[in-house]
Order: structure tokens, then C-alpha cells, then sequence
């Protein structure tokens, strides 16, 4: 059987692994983007000069012919599902038995004016980065519009070259959608504080030639002109889907899905950024565009096509980031607006930097959901609390147990039971200290 | 970089060019009292010597033009000597006191062109050591110290498009290091007088440990792994190799060259100990103070990671009290030379007859540092290590290791990563800790039982190959030759014989593990780029997997460098041969069909 997977990401490279590991079938991933996989979310560190791109590939690159994983690189522009063959740009044509499509996203555009002048970019692929760079030198300011994960990043790339930045984010707080208000201003305040121009509220309205078919300024909805020689549109990302637009496949926002990461195709499935799950679990999104996801995803399709279909669940949400020097973490439920039964306990360090945040059920009183910046907590004893729907205070009491911060460092648990104590006038001592022999009792329980 | 800190690096530049330069600024010129021999047979004999040749009252411009003539001085005093020893030996005195052996005449030629120096240097030592030393700490403070003005957080900006700290392209990585090994081998020939036997042993063993891993390799393998620069290459970092690869061949084998650096030091030596300086006092010294001002730059970049800070605190004072001066006091004292933390086999002369008898002859302090010794390296080691992991040693009290944690932190991301280099250094570093041992062995068979030859094995002289190849030639040359070259833990990795056996306790029976964190990994690289002992951590941490490795040091760098907050290192033992399963998948989890997270 000839399994065919297009898309080298986290999600593509994930399924070939584990058809590898799991079985003998012949595979090929195919990709336009590199020949070999890489870390998609350490693009930034090749532009920062922290590594060079050989180092955020993750494997070896003699490890695909090892593994006999096919690496085909080329484009493909269409595909014809019922004689089940992809047809590659340069005249070629390839057989599957099983096609995975994996072909993740790309930047969105909005129908700004200008916004396909040169130098006009978002940040997904290898050749993004490749453009940046190639504009990046005697760069006098660049404007970033967008102001999510990959707009602070592309800040601190152009932060860390001594470029003068500009950050447009539409909302009153950056990422505001996502994080709670406290986090949030946290966040503004730390761009601020490395001297970035942030400016909240603020939208893009037109770029503007600067007479060779290059950008020269842009116009924000206040009417503002800021000059810059480079804008990173960094407005969110929508599945990379536009060659399968008018074929049988069944599309929405992305390729749909059935639980089984199935399409509407026979022995086609589509898993990552471009899948679009049909019915997905409550409180998640039909479109996840996350690194775990993907390779959750990958590994569910894999053992699906290689042992027995296996349902894609993608469990207890978690995710992570870095926001210039302040680590993010979540685990289960931080919702900007709480629901009536839920109700949150929050505590920040004088410093301004660090915060815990614990969402808990207020009728039932167990915990729902951790928010951490600048503090690191283990994955497996939230997911295990959050799971088993843990009381509140048995959490709190016991809330060293998920400390993953360093040896030496300050332990801030403490601090926020007695946040705890003052709001609700009770004594709950914190019982649990950070440390391995204690969690991993915890998690055998 | 702000404007004290450009002031700051002109200053150390200088100082560094000046203290570079200082070995060019003495003339020498020899006379009756800058010999400085106590044997009156050889002073009178070298004087007639000089006389006859007319090397007495002449000027030489360098040192390299005045030890070969020195030597040839030597050479006809000891052949008099030679000559008169059968004829005319005054009454009562020893044949070997009046002759001249041969390992006294390195120790005169080193005397002779000390004291026989005039020159700025000579006259105003004190004045050196201030615009040397002296300016080459302040610029590197002025430099340092802002930094801590900055906002705390992870700084590696830049490090791979800088000349320094780039490392090198494929075709460089293979000149210094074959011309390292063939020119330290054809040295060797040289070091242990014309005799082939060693080296060519040494040439056989590295060929073959070659020839294992190049022929282990599937074919798929044999393409070059990810581990040199691609592009350009860091040629601030050539200079610097080479720069310190000619400072340890100077320091190790031709003292002799650097003296005025020996007389900058003098003052703090005759501070210190009483006595004037030797080459070992202004290594030491040179040493200690790199590891305190480097050390200050280390805590500057990690200040908000006090894992780093107290780890780089522990390096900065060991060095500075048990390295250097404990040492030092103790000579004073007239006890033997001791650092209490120096430990066997790393410490490769701890079990030479000298050094024993030295010890057992000093006291209840002498039996103490023997006893001290034996029990750090037989039980300490593996307890400490079973306790916390070969950390407790590696990266918070070994010298070797403050040095790479401090000056070489800004090359710890030159180390090799691939599978490729993890087979050599299994089998150089365990063939070290064999050597080692084999050796130690040989020289103690022959402390017990004063016979010299063991099976053919003459003990002498594999011990004196030992401490060419591996004490010297590894461990400081391409130690920390190849610090911008090939990262700042080389000898750590590939040569210490210490380090091999804290790592197989650490392996074998140890709680000490790098924990991953869930499945919070996003396979990005900085854990392994930064990792100084070339561990591949992402391969692991991308599949949640514990990490137990023998050659990891604990230095807790990976876990710093993680923007996801996935690696942390911890001392369990529960659940650790599970936990480290390289089939621990991440979300399905096989035998179960069920999801883990």
C-alpha cells in the first residue's frame, strides 16, 4: 500500500512516523516548502541567530531513507480523488492507496489596500523567513499588523536586529481573545518595556507605495501614517486549501473531517491546520491551528490507517508560548469571559511578570483550568486534576505538586492559597512542596 | 552595546595585545648572576662554557634566539663535566652531583632565561601586571557588569552570525582536527625521546576507533550529520583556537618562551606562597581569574535562573579556594601541593610513587589528603552521584568544568550533535578511563613491588605517555584549544577519565534525570543546540521521554533555554526505567488504545 501525505509540518512528518513505526507500507511526504522537516515554531531563532536552520530540523537528515520514508519535494496542483492521483506541477504524477493531507496553513489577507506590494509578508513558511531576511538589512522600521503569537515573535526578530517596530494589534489589549485581562496588560506592558511601539486599538487600513512597487508607509484607522519599509501581516492564519477549492472534496473553512480525521473521500484523510473537524468535543474549535494538535492528529490518522480506526481525541486542551521573555502556559478552561459557573483565583508577583491563575467550577467546586506566566507546571498532574474534576481546595493544598520551575527557584504556591484565605476568610495551609518522588506518587494514583 | 561597554572591550583589548607583546619586549643577556645554579661544578663549568662560545655579556633579542644557544652552552658544560667526572672527580664528591643529568638541564634553561631577561618587563613587573592583568579584569568588567541592567530573559541573539562564536565549516573542522592529532602524535615521538612505540600505538588506536564508527554506519549514515556551520566560518574563533593552542604548547613544553608572563606574576606569587612563580602558578592564577570575571558574565546572562546563579557561584568558588589558593597556603605552610577536590582519574598523578611518598610523609595532614583521596574517588563518587547525578562534580565543583561553564559558555553550542560523534565519544572516553586505570594499576604495581617492567611494560614510561597525551595534550591543548572550535566541553565529553566514570555511575545507578514536561515540546532545538555535552535533548523531549545519559553534566542549560517550559532536572528514582522508554508515546498509548493526553 502506497500512502501518500502531503505536507512535511508536525502533522504530516508525525503520521509518517508512526505509519513507520507501526507498520510496512510504502510512504512518501511530499512538500514544496524544504526537503527536509523542520520546526515550524523555530523559524525565529534562525532569524535571531539562537540556531542555525540545520539545527531546528528535528531529525537527522539521513533518518527518512533509515526509515524509508520517501521525501518527494515539488507542488502539487491538483488532484484527481477518484482515480486516486496527485498531479505535481512540473508534469508528474504520483499513485496513492491512501492520501493524508497535511498542507497547514497560510498568513491571511484581508483585502487591505497595498497589501500585495513588496514587502508585504506574513510568517508561516521557510520562504517567509527567507524574504524577511532579505529585506531586513538597512531596515528603517517595520510595522507588524496582528497582534497574536506570531506578531510578537516577528516584534522580537525584528527587536532582536535593533529594527525599530511598530505592532498594530486591533484589539484594546494584546491577544486580549485568548488571555485574561491581567495576563494581557502583563503582556503590553513587557512589549512596551523592551521598547517596541505598541499600539493597541489600532487597525491597518491601506499600505502605501513608496513609487517602485515596494512599501513605503502604512495607514492605520486613526489615520496615522507610520513609514516602514517592511509589514509583517501577522492577522491570524486560515488553512492552506485554495488548490482543492472546486474538486469533490468536501471543504469548509478547512478540509472537513469526521472524527476519524476521514474526508468526504475515500482513503483520504486530512489532519493538522487544514483539517476542519465536523463535530468537534465541546469547548474546542473546529479548526485548531497548533502544533499539538497536529501532531496529535497525526498520530491518531497513523493508527487509524495502520491498526484499527481510533476516534481523534485530542483530550484536556493545553497550550504554551513565549512572549519575548515571558513563558506561557495553559492547561483545561482560561476563558476571557467566565461562564456563570465558573469563577477564577489569581495571583501576580510584584514584579509583574509572573502570575498563577487557577479557573475552577464555583457550583461544583472543582478545578477547571491553570494559566501560568512565567511560572512552568506540569502538564501530566493539571491534566490529572482537571480530568478527575479535583476539588478546588484539595488543588490549592496540594499545588506544589505541579511546579516544573527549575531547582532553586522560588516556590509562589504559598502566596496564592493565602489569596485564596483572604477572599474567602478560610486557613488552607499548602501541603505539597514541589518535587519529582511526590508528583510521579501523585500520577501513579 | 553601550558606551562603557565599547570602553570596556578597547580596554581588554589592549591589555590583551599588550600581554601578548610582553613576550617580545626583554632582551637577554647572561652573566654569572642571572645562571642562578646552586651546583658549583655546573656554574663554573656552564661559565667557561658561555665564556668559550661568547654567550657571556652578549645581548640576545629574543628568547628564541638565546635558548639554543644556551642549550649549546649546556650541551659542552656537560660534556666537560662529562669528561672530567672519569678523570679528575675532586675527592668526596658524588659522580651525580658533579655530572649534569639530563632533566636538570630543561630546569636550568628555564632558570637562565627567567633571570636572565632585561627589560621593561624585568624592571617594572608590578607596572606589567597592572596593564596587563589588571586592565584586561577592569575592561572586562566595564564590559560585563551593564548587562545586569538589561531585562533578565534568555539572550543567545546573534550567536550564529557572529565571528567568534559561529564555529567552523566541514573542511575547517577536519584541518585542526587532523592537524591536531598527527601533530600531537609526531610531537609525542619528540616528547619521549625519538621513541615511535607510543605515538604509533596511539595512531593504531585512533585509527581503528575510526574505522568502528565509520564501518558501524549504515550506508544512509555516512552523509555528513548536522554538527559544522554550513556557511561561513567563524574565523574571530580560528584565531582564538590557535591562539590558545600556542598558549598551552608554550605553557606545557616550552616554559622557557614564556617567562616574562612568569615574572608579570611574581608579586602575587611571592603574596601568596613566598616564593617566585613557576609556570603552573601563572596558569593557575590566569585560570582562577578567567573563571571569576567569565563567571560574572555567566551569572550576568542567566541572573534570573538561580540555578545558574548558584551553580556558577559553586564553579567560581571552587576554583578560587580549593584550586587555587588552598594550594598555594598549604605551600606556605610546607605541606605538600594539595587540592582536595581534584579527584582520581582525572587527578592521573595521584597515585605516582612521588606524590604518595610526599603524602605520607607530611603528617597526619599527608595521610589525611591520601585517605581523603582514595575514599572521595571510591565512595564519594558513586554516592554523590547516585545522590544527584555527576552533576554534583561536573558542572558545580570540577575546575575543567567551571572553566568550560564560564569561559567557554558562549561555545557550548558548538558541540556535535549527531548520532556519529555520541559512537566516538563512547569509545574514546571509556578508552581513556581504560587507559587511566591501566595505567594507575602499572604505577602502583610498581610502588609495591619497585619492579619496573611489567610483561614488557616499562610503568615509566606509560606514564609518562599518559600524562603527554591525555593529561596535557588532550585535556589543555584541544581541551580548551578547541573551545571556539568544537565547543567548551571536549575534554568533558571525549577525554576525561572522571567524567567516563561518573557518567557510568550516572547511567547505571543514579535518581538524577532531565524530566520532560507532557507533551509541551515543539521539537524547536534550543535544548540541543545549547547542550555542551551534544546531547540530542529534543529527540527525546519531543516524545515526553526522561532523560538518563552518561555524559550529561547537569549544567541545566537545555532546561533554561526551553521557551516551552519542558525540561527540568530532578533526583527520583521512582519510575525511572519506565519513564525513560524510548517508545513512550505521546497521545495514544499502544497497549492501552486509550489517550494519555
Amino acid at each position: 500500500m502506497h500512502i501518500v501525505i502531503l505536507g512535511n509540518g508536525i502533522s504530516g512528518i508525525t503520521a509518517a512516523r508512526f505509519l513507520r513505526k507501526w507498520g510496512d507500507h510504502q510512504i512518501t511526504v511530499v512538500s514544496a516548502e524544504t526537503t527536509h522537516f523542520f520546526s515550524r515554531t523555530a523559524l525565529m531563532y534562525v532569524y535571531m541567530g539562537h540556531m542555525r536552520f540545520e539545527d531546528i530540523k528535528p531529525y537527522e537528515d539521513w533518518f527518512w531513507e533509515k526509515n524509508r520514508i520517501a521525501l518527494r519535494q515539488g507542488w502539487v496542483s491538483n488532484i484527481d480523488f477518484a482515480a486516486k492521483r496527485l498531479f505535481f506541477s512540473d508534469g508528474i504524477d504520483m499513485a496513492y492507496d491512501k492520501l493524508i493531507l497535511a498542507t497547514g496553513s497560510v498568513s491571511n489577507k484581508f483585502g487591505w489596500p497595498g497589501q500585495d506590494l513588496e514587502g508585504v509578508r506574513g510568517l508561516y513558511s521557510y520562504q517567509d523567513l527567507e524574504y524577511m531576511e532579505a529585506f531586513s538589512l538597512g531596515l528603517k522600521r517595520a510595522v507588524i499588523v496582528g497582534g497574536g503569537l506570531i506578531g510578537i515573535e516577528m516584534a522580537e526578530m525584528f527587536h532582536s536586529r535593533h529594527i525599530p517596530v511598530t505592532l498594530l494589534v486591533r484589539e484594546n489589549s494584546y491577544w486580549n481573545m485568548v488571555l485574561p485581562a491581567e495576563e494581557s496588560a502583563m503582556i503590553n506592558r513587557h512589549i512596551q518595556e523592551h521598547g517596541i511601539d505598541l499600539r493597541l486599538a489600532t487597525e491597518l487600513k491601506s499600505i502605501e507605495d513608496n513609487g517602485t512597487g515596494k512599501v513605503g508607509a502604512i495607514i492605520t484607522n486613526t489615520g496615522e501614517r507610520i513609514e516602514c519599509g517592511y509589514v509583517g501581516l501577522t492577522a491570524g492564519v486560515r488553512p492552506n486549501i485554495d488548490f482543492l477549492k472546486n474538486t469533490a472534496l468536501e471543504i469548509g473553512r478547512g478540509i472537513l473531517v469526521n472524527e476519524y480525521l476521514e474526508t468526504n473521500m475515500p482513503d483520504v484523510y486530512a489532519i493538522g491546520d487544514c483539517a476542519q473537524v465536523r463535530q468537534p468535543k465541546p469547548d474546542r474549535r473546529p479548526i485548531e491551528a497548533v502544533w499539538y494538535v497536529g501532531r496529535m492528529m497525526g498520530e491518531t490518522v497513523a493508527y487509524t490507517i495502520s491498526k484499527q480506526p481510533k476516534a481523534y481525541d485530542p483530550g484536556v486542551w493545553f497550550n504554551s508560548a513565549k512572549f519575548l521573555d515571558i513563558e506561557y502556559q495553559v492547561y483545561g478552561e482560561v476563558p476571557v469571559q467566565l461562564a456563570d459557573h465558573q469563577a477564577t483565583l489569581y495571583w501576580e508577583h510584584s514584579d509583574g511578570k509572573k502570575s498563577i491563575r487557577l479557573v475552577y467550577d464555583k457550583n461544583e467546586g472543582h478545578i477547571l483550568g491553570f494559566n501560568l506566566m512565567g511560572i512552568r507546571y506540569r502538564h501530566e498532574v493539571c491534566e490529572k486534576w482537571i480530568k478527575e474534576k479535583t476539588p478546588l481546595e484539595a488543588v490549592l493544598q496540594q499545588l506544589g505538586l505541579a511546579n516544573f520551575d527549575p531547582e532553586f527557584f522560588h516556590q509562589y504556591e504559598s502566596e496564592l492559597v493565602q489569596e485564596y484565605n483572604q477572599q474567602t476568610g478560610k486557613h488552607l495551609q499548602l501541603r505539597q512542596r514541589r518535587g519529582l518522588r511526590q508528583a510521579l506518587r501523585f500520577l501513579q494514583q | 552595546m553601550s558606551f562603557v561597554q565599547k570602553i570596556g572591550l578597547f580596554l581588554f583589548a589592549a591589555a590583551f595585545a599588550l600581554f601578548t607583546l610582553t613576550l617580545g619586549l626583554e632582551r637577554y643577556q647572561l652573566s654569572e648572576a642571572t645562571l642562578g645554579i646552586q651546583n658549583e661544578y655546573h656554574k663554573s663549568a656552564i661559565l667557561e662554557a658561555a665564556a668559550a662560545n661568547g654567550m657571556l655579556g652578549k645581548r640576545y633579542a629574543s628568547s628564541f634566539e638565546f635558548v639554543p644557544a644556551f642549550k649549546k652552552t649546556l650541551e659542552s658544560a656537560k660534556s666537560q663535566l662529562d669528561k672530567r667526572a672519569k678523570t679528575d672527580l675532586p675527592e668526596g664528591v658524588k659522580e651525580w652531583d658533579f655530572r649534569m643529568g639530563s632533566w636538570q638541564l630543561k630546569d636550568y634553561t628555564f632558570q637562565a632565561v627567567r633571570q636572565s631577561a632585561v627589560g621593561p618587563v624585568s624592571s617594572n613587573p608590578l607596572l606589567f601586571l597592572w596593564m596587563t592583568f589588571g586592565l584586561a579584569i577592569l575592561g572586562g568588567l566595564l564590559y560585563i557588569l551593564p548587562q545586569w541592567g538589561e531585562i533578565p530573559g534568555i539572550k543567545n541573539n546573534h550567536i550564529y552570525h557572529n565571528a567568534m562564536t559561529r564555529g567552523l565549516t566541514w573542511g575547517w573542522r577536519a584541518v585542526f582536527l587532523s592537524a591536531g592529532i598527527i601533530g600531537l602524535l609526531l610531537y609525542g615521538v619528540y616528547y619521549m625521546n625519538k621513541s615511535y612505540l607510543w605515538p604509533a600505538v596511539s595512531a593504531l588506536i585512533a585509527l581503528l576507533i575510526i574505522a568502528i564508527v565509520a564501518f558501524g554506519e549504515k550506508q544512509v549514515q555516512k552523509k555528513a550529520p548536522r554538527s559544522a556551520s554550513p556557511g561561513t566560518t567563524a574565523w574571530l574563533g580560528i584565531l582564538a583556537g590557535v591562539y590558545l593552542i600556542g598558549f598551552y604548547l608554550l605553557l606545557y613544553w616550552m616554559p622557557q618562551h614564556i617567562t616574562p608572563w612568569i615574572v608579570i606574576v611574581d608579586p602575587i606569587s611571592k603574596v601568596l606562597n613566598g616564593g617566585p612563580a613557576s609556570q603552573w602558578f601563572l596558569y593557575g592564577l590566569l585560570y582562577t581569574l578567567i573563571v571569576l570575571v567569565m563567571g560574572l558574565r555567566m551569572m550576568a546572562k542567566y541572573r534570573h535562573n538561580r540555578y545558574q546563579l548558584v551553580r556558577t557561584g559553586s564553579v567560581m568558588f571552587f576554583q578560587t579556594a580549593f584550586a587555587f589558593l588552598l594550594p598555594e597556603i598549604l605551600v606556605r605552610l610546607n605541606q605538600p601541593y594539595y587540592d582536595f577536590k581534584n579527584i582520581w582519574p582525572l587527578n592521573y598523578t595521584f597515585f605516582f610513587d612521588w606524590n604518595i611518598k610526599s603524602l605520607l610523609n607530611s603528617g597526619a595532614l599527608g595521610t589525611f589528603m591520601l585517605v581523603w583521596g582514595i575514599v572521595l574517588a571510591l565512595v564519594g563518587v558513586p554516592v554523590f552521584t547516585w545522590l544527584f547525578g555527576k552533576r554534583w562534580y561536573c558542572s558545580w565543583v570540577c575546575g575543567c568544568g567551571g572553566l568550560a561553564e564560564t569561559l567557554g559558555d558562549p561555545y557550548r553550542q558548538l558541540s556535535d550533535k549527531s548520532l556519529r560523534a555520541w559512537k566516538y565519544e563512547r569509545w574514546i572516553i571509556h578508552g581513556v578511563l581504560v587507559f587511566a586505570v591501566g595505567m594507575t594499576v602499572l604505577v602502583l604495581y610498581t610502588y609495591f613491588t619497585g619492579s619496573k617492567d611489567v610483561l614488557s611494560l616499562n610503568t615509566e614510561t606509560v606514564r609518562t605517555w599518559y600524562g603527554f597525551l591525555i593529561g596535557s595534550a588532550f585535556a589543555g591543548v584541544v581541551g580548551t584549544g578547541f573551545y571556539p572550535l568544537m565547543g567548551n566541553r571536549v575534554w568533558c565529553r571525549f577525554g576525561c577519565p572522571l567524567a567516563a566514570y561518573l557518567g557510568l555511575v550516572q547511567r547505571f545507578q543514579s535518581r538524577f534525570r532531565i524530566t520532560t514536561n507532557g507533551g509541551q515540546c515543539i521539537s524547536c532545538g534550543n535544548c540541543s543546540t545549547y547542550c555542551e555535552m551534544g546531547i540530542d535533548v529534543r529527540h527525546y523531549a519531543q516524545r515526553g521521554q526522561d532523560i538518563v545519559r552518561a555524559s550529561c553534566v547537569g549544567c541545566g542549560v537545555c532546561a533554561a533555554v526551553c521557551p516551552r517550559g519542558v525540561l527540568r532536572l530532578e533526583n527520583s528514582s521512582l519510575d525511572i526505567s519506565q519513564r525513560t522508554e524510548a517508545l513512550r508515546t505521546i497521545h495514544i498509548a499502544e497497549d492501552r488504545v486509550s489517550l494519555d493526553f
